[in-house]
Formats: C-alpha cells, structure tokens, sequence
C-alpha cells in the first residue's frame, strides 16, 4: 500500500465511480431513464445505503440488530420537521446533521447497555429499541402522530443521491479495511479471543453500530424527500426486515454483496410488480432458502474488488450461485445424502 | 383500591393468554435454542382456524378449542420439519433469520389467501357481566382464565408425569446423551413444537373470543410481549413463562389504567431491554457464562 | 522484585472455591510450568490473571518498568496492554482471517489514527498501516510463519495453529505470556516442534511464559520452576524433580490407592 491517496487502486475507484455518475446522469438527459425507472433507481440507491450500513453491524462486527430501521426513521422525521419551514437544500443538510446527531446520541445509548448481550438476544432487544422509537414518534406532537408527514418538497436529484451513495459506500468501506474494521472483524470471529487480544470490544462494537445508525439516518432523511410522506408505520419491523433481507441475500460480510443484492432486488421488485402483491411471500421464502441453501449469500464475506470486477469468473460463479439458489440444487444434494443417511 | 383491583382481574385474563404463548416460545427454546419468531404468528394462525371452526364448521367452543389446537399443532410440526430442521447445526443467527421469514411468510400468506381485512369473531361464549362486591367480572374473562389455567396444568402433568416429557426435559439438558439414551431426538423435538404451537392455537381463539376481531398482523404485538413474558420468568424455563405472562398482562394493564395507553407497548419494551441486561437468565434462571 | 506477585488469590463459584488462597511469584525471564489433575483450578487461575474473571479476593501485581500495576481490577485487554497475553486450551483463533491478519489484530494499538483518519483515510492512516504491515511481516518471519502470512487460520495444520495462536499473544507486545496446554491433542513429533519453539521464543525475545500443561515430558524438560494445583489449591512448587518426588503431589496425582 503506497502511503497516500493517490494510489491506483484509490484512483481507479474514483474513476470508476465518476463514469458511473455521468453515465446515468447521460441516460436521464437522454430519456431513457425514465422518471418511472427514476423511482426503482432511487429505491436501489437507498436501500444500497442501508444494506451496507446495515451489513457493518451484521456481517463485519457480528452483532445482529433489528432496529435499523428506527434510526431511518429518527434521519426522516427530523429532515421532514426542518423542511416544513425550510423547503430547500440548506433545510434539507440541516435536518439531515440534526438527525444524524440525535441518531448518533439514541445509538450511543442503546448500545452501550445492549450490546453486551449475544446473537438472537441482542436481536430481540434492538426491535425494542426500534419499537419503542416508533412508538415515541407515534406519541410525538411534532411528527404529527400516526398520520405523520406529507407534502415533504421533492428536493432528490441523481447528483444528490449519487453522492450520498457514494460517500456512505467509501466510508463503510474504510471502516471496514482499517485498525477499527479489522477490530470488529475479530469481534465477530471470537470476542473472547479479540479482548485476550487487547482489543476494547464494547469500545469498538459501540462504534460499529453508532457508524450504522448514522448512515441509516442520512438514508432516511434521503428517503424522506424521495418520497413526499412519511409515516410511523413505514419505518417498521417490515422495514428493518427489507433491508435485513438485502444483507443476508448479499452475504453478511460483504458491503458490495450488499450493494449488488439491493440492486437485484430493486430489478425483481420492479420487474414482478403486478405481483406486488406477493412479493412480501416471496422475501420470506427468500430468507428462509437462503438460509438453508445458501447461508453465506450471493458473495459470502468476500469483496468485489477491481481484479473481480474485470473477471469473468466473478460473474460465472455469481450467476452459478443463483441458479444454484432458484434450482434448490442443494435441497437436492442433501436430499440424496439423507436419504442414503436414512439407509444406513 | 376497588379500580386498582379491577385493573388485576383485566391483567390477569390478557396475562393468561400471554403466559400461553410465552409457554411455545420457552419450550421450544428450552429444547432446541431457538427464538422462534414466527410463534406469535402460531397465535394468529390459532386464531383463524379457530373462526373457521366456528363459522364455517359449526363447532360449539368446546370442540372449536381442541380442534384448532390439533391443526395449529400439526402445522407447527410442518413447519419445523421444513424450515428449522435442516439448520439444526448452523449458527443461532442463521436459524433466527429463518424464523423471522416463517414469521413473514405467515403474516403474508395469511393476508393473501383471508384478505388483510378485519374479521368478527363470532361470539361462541355468552357475554354476560356480574358485579361482584363493586368489582366487575366478565364471564369470558372467566372462561379464558380457566381455560388458560387447565391448559397450564395439563402441560405440567405431560412435562412432569410422562414419558415424552421426560423426554422433552432430557434433549432440554443435553440432545447428545438424551439420543445415546434411546431417546428419539427428531420426535422430541417435533412434539414440543406440537405442544407450543397448539396452546398458541389455544391463545389465538381466546383472545378472538376476548376482542372480537381478528387480523394477519395480529401475531407480532403479542407474540414479542410473549417473548419478552418468557425472557422475564427465565427462558427456557415453564413455570417462568407462566409467571412471566402473568407479570407481564398486569403490568401492561397497569400502565394504560394509570398512565398513557399510547405508551403500554414501549413500556413493555423497556422491560425486556432492562431484564435482558441486568438478569438475562430471568427470574427464576440461572446466570451462565461462557466457557474459555 | 518478581514480575508477577499473585497474592492470597481466591475466586468462589456460588459455593464452590474454584481458587483458593494461591500466592505465586515468577521472576523475569523464567519459564513456569503450573500442574495439576483435571478440574484443579488451573484453567480458572489463567482465567482469573487474565481477567477474564475478577477475582473474589486477593490482588495479581505485575511489575512494569519499575512500577507495581494491581492487574486484577482491569478487564483483559486492559491486561493486554500492561504487556500479558495468553492463548486458549481449545484454539481461539480468528479462524476466518488470514494469518498476517490474525497477528495485525494483535498489533492493533500500534495505529495511530482514529475513527475520522479512517473514515477520511487520512496521511496517519496511510503511514499507520503501512508501518503496520511491515511490522507484522517483519514478526511473522521471526516466529518462521511468514511463508503461511496469506493462508486463512482454519486452514493451518493443527500444529502451526497452536504456534500461530503462541505468536499471536506475542505479537500484542506481550512480556509474559500464559500458554493454556499448547501441545493439547499434539502428537510426540509435534510436541517436540512445540517444545523448541517456546525455547527459543523466550531465549530469542525476552519472554516470561507460565504454562500449563499435562504433557509431563514437555513440562519436566522446558519447565525450570513448577507450581502444583489440586482443588484450587497451590500444594507444591519447586524444580522438576523436587516436584516429582513431592508426597503430596504423587497423592494428588494417584489418588488414595497410594
């Protein structure tokens, strides 16, 4: 690793990441990005944010919170509350610092006290906790209670949801692939082992998920204006179970897995949408094969990186998990292998 | 005092219900350590089929009753045997995910195949209400406490007095030895799920009996109370869960009696983060901690 | 002045004294074994001067540059950072990761840089991570592990697990170093690769090591000082042979058949 910015790797992200923005900024001016397909775009890019925000606290430090969506809803709120008398970008970034900063203080709470509770228990508590914020908004005079916020203005651009991406994608990244990132990681691996180790594991978990509920605060107060009204209820456990299903259908571990699954599924949302109707039944049964089939998800805890991006062998084996996943190909291995078990 | 004791006989007949579920989620975890998270939506299930014999089979209560809990039972066994069985050896987590997408599957096949509509449950107990030195009882309260109590007892005797109980209490203790002992590991467990998810069943009609309606969602408020009911008392722990449910009803009631209706459930949120961090075992558990 | 002074050590379960009244002393540069039948104590000892337990009474002293540190108030990796590291009776080691990694966990206080310099990959987190690396690479030649620096942990052959969780406790900076049975379901070959290697580790690096160990070859040959536990309490210590020949150890050891 060479000791500054400019190093190729660096640059050829940037690069790439920059080509990207122009190349939708192009097909939008030209129309074929189409305000309908503007809507699946911009529900991709958010759920991008909260996958991978998400997938720090899951998938590289190992503890499993259900209360994501909460913090969503703390960034939304506050956002919307600041756009009533400031119906601008300036009020917009100014609702979006004032939720971060509450987001930032609920999280340091709840997480000092929680987090020194295991797997599915620390599940069970951070629904409380995302529970209890809905509930609290709900009760709230300022959010308007169960009827909530409407007629938020309409201030999302490509640019302005580009960057948000792009910087909430970098800094998960570079949580990741640091002193601190690696510190999690160990966390997730053996947390006995990681304090023997010298590592501060309360320190470094706190940091994880108060990183998390930042990011998801700055993708609610996005999603706010995206999508003009905001209620308690959308801020929900089914909420919470969208982008939980993004992470686990992308790899826990793995922040572009994240990145890919959400733009898989923003594709499959749009693309079934007369079958909207069936498609809470479908994630469900999504959840529940790939836990059974394929736990590690569509990329595991590896990352694509620019050697796989340019690889073939990276599409291939994705594409083969995936058929894999939609053949039950292991249902049928398994199949076989218990029931020569079974003969024994 | 008359309103505070009539705030405990409220209490105590929605605690009897909450004790019921808490009872599935407790046995189930006792035997395989699993938050089943699609429990509370066995409760809704209970309370659909319950309608169904009601309405559509004509069934007096009590048949409506075993009934319901017979087909709740059965698909509790189903869907072990589908869902959770083949992760019987991977990582708590990933068996957790799984029951969060039976709990989403249910909630959402329900809704497709009933509608997301509100149904009336139909009045299968008379509805009649006696005073009783100023305090006011309900005949329904009456029946779903006495229900929920017989059914408590019963469950006792199985655990206790019989064979598959034992049973029950030695895959609890360690599945290992229990198999080496010639216990059949696979129908213990199949069975406890059974057990839970038919006194689910049984919750499910006597809260429709108690309020009247019924919808898919209904399964989530209750059903993480329930959890939280279990964690209370101790998990994986039967009299727990009992106390639990009770502790839980009361306190529940207690809060929209004197305080904020509007706050009832954040409240009983609250206790579960306050239990989960200061006596995680529960009540009547023991604290453990890792081996290193 | 010793380097650890373990004074009255005591730590109860409910009522069961796990244990009991232990005082021990190690001296810089000794290599001590601690002995005893299952179920001794011994494990609950590391654990309790590790401070993966706090202690029900007594104090655990480690002298650092001059100055005494009380040890068991601190959580571990407080511990860890006063330069005591230990390893695991069944391998903990971050199985996933790759060796180097494994060892740049270990190394983790050396960055120098915070959760922003991270973030916003400031020049200090350059800089940091480079000299990081080439520390780890530097350290992994020294305990012969660098040719492996890429394999994932779980992929190591049982025996360079066990060298690799030894070197990754050393890596944390670690002056005294505690060894939960290291040769554990070794067989004699690499049992004797081990008993090297922990030689020459202390010679080549200045280390203290207290071990535990039930594989008396290993112990009798490497060990020069020996503490014996039976039921949390400390019965004997002295060299190899003054403990081999103890009544109350052979005892302990037999039984009452004797």
């Amino acid at each position: 690793m060479k000791n500054t910015f400019l190093n190729k790797k660096n640059l050829t992200w940037l690069i790439l990441g920059v080509a990207f923005f122009f190349l939708i900024q192009l097909l939008i001016q030209v129309g074929v990005i189409t305000p309908y397909y503007r809507v699946t775009m911009y529900w991709i890019c958010l759920f991008a944010i909260l996958g991978v925000s998400l997938n720090v606290i899951i998938g590289v430090t190992g503890q499993f919170s259900l209360g994501h969506a909460g913090f969503m809803s703390i960034g939304a709120y506050s956002a919307a509350v600041v756009l009533r008398s400031m119906p601008n970008l300036t009020g917009l970034f100014i609702g979006m610092a004032i939720g971060a900063l509450i987001s930032l203080f609920v999280s340091m709470v709840v997480a000092i006290p929680t987090l020194r509770l295991k797997g599915d228990y620390l599940a069970i508590a951070t629904l409380g906790v995302g529970e209890i914020i809905r509930i609290v908004i709900l009760n709230m005079k300022i959010t308007n209670g169960a009827s909530g916020i409407s007629n938020i203005p309409y201030l999302i651009s490509w640019p302005l949801m580009f960057f948000f991406v792009f910087v909430s994608i970098m800094f998960s990244a570079n949580f990741k692939n640091s002193a601190i990132g690696r510190a999690c990681i160990s966390i997730k691996e053996d947390e006995i082992a990681s304090e023997a180790m010298g590592i501060n594991t309360t320190k470094y978990k706190v940091m994880a998920f108060m990183f998390g509920a930042l990011i998801a605060s700055l993708a609610g107060a996005l999603y706010a204006t995206t999508y003009y009204v905001i209620k308690p209820e959308t801020f929900g456990i089914n909420n919470s179970i969208n982008i939980l299903v993004i992470v686990v259908f992308g790899g826990m571990g793995s922040l572009t897995g994240s990145a890919v699954a959400a733009i898989v599924l923003g594709i499959i949302n749009n693309v079934f949408q007369p079958l909207a109707e069936w498609r809470m039944i479908i994630y469900a049964l999504a959840l529940i094969v790939i836990m059974i089939f394929r736990p590690q998800g569509l990329l595991g805890t590896s990352e694509a990186s620019l050697k796989t991006i340019f690889s073939l062998d990276t599409y291939k084996n994705a594409l083969k998990g995936l058929i894999d996943l939609v053949t039950l190909k292991k249902f049928r291995v398994a199949a076989a292998s218990t029931g020569k078990g079974k003969q024994r | 005092m008359l309103e505070f004791l009539q705030q405990m006989i409220n209490g105590l007949s929605i605690g009897s219900i909450y004790a019921l579920i808490a009872l599935g989620y407790t046995m189930v975890y006792g035997i395989i350590k699993l938050i089943n998270f699609a429990h509370g939506d066995m409760y809704m299930i209970g309370a659909y089929v319950g309608m169904i014999s009601v309405t559509t089979f004509k069934l007096p209560f009590v048949l409506a009753l075993p009934a319901t809990m017979i087909v709740t039972g059965v698909l509790g066994v189903v869907i072990e045997r589908i869902a959770y069985r083949p992760l019987r050896k991977s990582t708590r987590v990933a068996a957790l995910i799984t029951a969060i997408g039976v709990s989403f599957f249910l909630q959402n096949a329900v809704s497709r195949i009933m509608g997301a509509k509100i149904y009336t449950f139909p009045p299968v107990l008379d509805n009649r209400t006696f005073m009783f030195y100023g305090l006011r009882f309900n005949t329904q309260q009456i029946a779903i406490f006495v229900t929920a109590i017989l059914l408590m007892i019963l469950l006792q005797v199985i655990v206790k007095k019989t064979k598959v109980g034992r049973a029950m209490r030695s895959v609890a203790v360690d599945q290992d030895a229990a198999k080496l002992m010639g216990v059949n590991v696979d129908r213990t467990i199949s069975l406890t799920f059974a057990i839970g998810s038919s006194l689910a069943a049984a919750a499910g009609i006597l809260v429709g009996i108690y309020y009247n309606t019924i919808n898919p969602l209904m399964g989530f408020a209750p059903g993480l109370k329930a959890f939280v009911a279990a964690v209370f008392g101790g998990i994986g722990i039967i009299p727990g869960a009992m106390i639990g449910g009770f502790a839980i009803g009361l306190i529940e009631t207690m809060v929209s009696g004197y305080g904020s209706t509007l706050y009832k459930d954040a409240v009983v949120y609250v206790i579960l983060i306050l239990v989960l961090i200061i006596k995680p075992s529960g009540l009547l558990g023991k604290n453990r901690k890792e081996k290193v | 002045m010793s380097l650890l002074k373990v004074e009255h050590l005591t730590k109860n379960f409910g009522g069961l004294s796990a244990v009991s009244n232990v005082s021990i002393s190690v001296e810089e540069g000794e290599l001590v074994g601690l002995i005893g039948p299952n179920g001794a104590g011994k494990t609950t000892l590391f654990n309790v001067l590790t401070g993966v337990y706090t202690p029900t009474e007594g104090k655990v002293l480690l002298t650092k540059d001059g100055k005494t540190v009380e040890l068991n108030k601190m959580p571990p990796y407080k511990i860890t950072h006063q330069g005591v590291a230990r390893t695991f009776q069944n391998i903990r080691l971050f199985k996933e990761l790759s060796v180097l990694d494994n060892v740049k966990i270990a190394m983790n206080n050396e960055a120098r840089y915070g959760i922003l310099g991270a973030l916003f990959r400031s020049v200090n987190f350059y800089k940091s991570e480079a000299a990081i690396d080439v520390k780890a690479r530097q350290f992994l030649a020294k305990v012969h592990l660098d040719e492996l620096a890429d394999v994932k942990a779980k992929n190591l052959p049982y025996g360079k697990q066990r060298q690799l969780e030894i070197a990754r406790a050393m890596a944390t900076g670690a002056k005294l170093l505690f060894l939960d049975e290291p040769a554990a379901g070794m067989n004699p070959q690499e049992t004797h690769a081990l008993t090297d290697f922990i030689a020459k580790i202390r010679n080549e690096m200045n280390l203290t090591i207290v071990l535990i160990e039930h594989d008396m070859s290993l112990v009798m040959s490497i060990c020069e000082r020996i503490f014996v536990l039976d039921y949390g309490k400390l019965i004997a210590q002295g060299s190899a042979q003054e403990v081999k020949n103890n009544p109350r150890v052979i005892e302990a050891y037999l039984g009452e058949e004797e």
